[in-house]
């Protein structure tokens, strides 16, 4: 296996995030959200927002947690024009997960924990679809599940962008 | 720990638990659940925020409505002029039918005048372009550039160049949610054009065809009618067309035919609308009589 940069291993230690820095990439991921489309790419469309709350439930649990993972499902669910209530249980559901597991998730190199990841966002997906099928509403197709796979596979390249700011310089280091 | 750490170790006070925390927001998420699908209190809510985040979608829609306008702009000229000579040779062919349109219309005047009948449709009608279709994927729902400012009301009834779409269900001040023909248990009142039957077309939600319930196997329908909206609900004028049967069952044992049509519109695929004006009001249902005046047939045979 090819050695990986430190994004794979906590081998390097990494500089304190800036709280800024997490806000900002929680309202990227809710105006990814946002993005309107249709038709084939909105089955594929991950919930962006998901995939950042949950990085940052893994990484930083002391900055967001349960509280503020439930505030940003229910500004979800306005944007979406859903239920009010059902995204905010499903994030709040998946920052607990989120911080139940991090320690185990963190012990693996990037592609299993992609593979894990995989499990909160389908598991954060079926939350909202037993809540909307116990509404009335009716079974989706599969393709349902489609949106939280793309979200797995994009976890790697999430935490490479957002682990960025926090790499050490290592040309200071080095010097 | 993978930073150096500048919080307090976590013996100290870290406020309650993660579980107690789940717990909290948990039974507040199922309390606002409650809520909004029993008592709809939240509306004004919803409101004041769509208004907040309308300037943020409509920027996020900037960069992919310029990059069609590219597109369009260099499409060829041959595929251009096939388009003109296409639409001519429509033109030519519905003219009769136009010209005829105007006469139609005033005889029909004239007539209705005569009979006293107030017009069903008054023909105000507002064209609006599809934003984006709704993300939730229970439901079947598009948002719509026309909103409140453009006098858009819920229940106005929105069709595209071949027949219904669906209904405006949501105003907001500038735009609107349309809820399509075929969300689950969406009921549009229609007419079998052939034999004048009436019955009310449910959807079925995502990826199903909308069905017929209710009717008996007996009843003068069969694959490749064309079903118009009956306009016996106020909602809908009525002659609009809504959609083809497809199959016809007819199973003995079962009470009912299940009868299965696909909409006409392009329900998920036409950019553009038309909101139909609402319709002329109806008149009230009439009072039924109160039962203690005149007992219905069955009652009165139970207690002879």
């Amino acid at each position: 296996m090819p050695h990986l940069p430190s994004f794979a291993r906590p081998e390097e230690i990494l500089l304190p995030v800036k709280p800024w820095f997490v806000m900002l990439t929680l309202i990227l991921g809710l105006l990814g959200n946002l993005i309107p489309v249709s038709g084939v790419t909105l089955r594929l469309q991950p919930d962006f927002l998901a995939l950042v709350l949950l990085y940052w439930c893994i990484q930083e649990p002391r900055l967001i947690s349960v509280g503020m993972a439930w505030c940003l499902g229910l500004v979800m669910d306005v944007a979406d024009a859903t239920i009010f209530g059902q995204h905010a249980l499903a994030y709040a559901v998946l920052a607990y997960a989120a911080e139940y597991f991090r320690r185990r998730v963190l012990r693996f190199p990037l592609w299993q924990q992609a593979a894990q990841v995989a499990v909160l966002l389908l598991f954060c997906a079926a939350l909202v679809l037993l809540v909307r099928v116990v509404g009335g509403a009716p079974i989706p197709r599969w393709t349902y599940a489609v949106g939280p796979l793309v979200g797995a596979l994009l976890w790697p390249v999430v935490t490479i962008l957002l682990q960025w700011p926090q790499r050490p310089r290592r040309s200071q280091a080095e010097v | 720990m993978r930073h150096i750490s500048v919080e307090p170790p976590p013996f100290f006070h870290r406020g309650p638990s993660p579980l107690a925390r789940l717990a909290f927001f948990g039974l507040l998420s199922l309390a606002l659940l409650f809520a909004d699908t029993r008592y709809r209190y939240l509306e004004s809510v919803r409101h004041a925020v769509a208004v907040v985040l309308y300037p943020v979608q409509r920027a996020l829609q900037l960069p992919g409505e310029t990059l069609a306008q590219i597109t369009s702009y260099f499409s060829s000229q041959s595929a251009l002029a096939e388009d003109n000579a296409a639409l001519r040779q429509q033109l030519l062919s519905e003219a009769p039918a136009v010209q005829g349109y105007q006469l139609l219309q005033q005889e029909n005047a004239r007539l209705r005048a005569l009979l006293n009948v107030e017009k069903h449709f008054q023909g105000a009608a507002t064209a609006a372009e599809v934003l984006y279709s709704g993300r939730d994927p229970f439901t079947q729902k598009l948002f719509v550039d026309k909103g409140e400012s453009a006098g858009v009301q819920p229940g106005q009834a929105v069709i595209d160049e071949v027949g219904v779409v669906g209904q405006v269900t949501r105003v907001f001040p500038y735009m609107a949610e349309v809820t399509l023909l075929t969300d689950k248990d969406h009921a549009v009142p229609v007419k079998v054009e052939r034999s004048g039957v009436r019955s009310v077309m449910y959807g079925a939600g995502s990826g199903r065809l909308p069905e017929l319930r209710f009717l008996s196997p007996n009843v003068e329908i069969q694959a490749g009618d064309k079903l118009l909206t009956s306009g016996i609900d106020g909602t809908y004028p009525s002659g609009l067309a809504v959609a083809q049967v497809v199959s016809v069952e007819r199973e003995t044992g079962q009470i009912f035919a299940r009868v299965t049509c696909k909409p006409l519109a392009g329900v998920e695929k036409s950019p553009h609308l038309l909101i139909l004006g609402p319709v002329a009001a109806t008149p009230q249902r009439p009072e039924e009589p109160a039962e203690s005046d005149t007992p219905r047939k069955g009652r009165g045979r139970h207690r002879g």
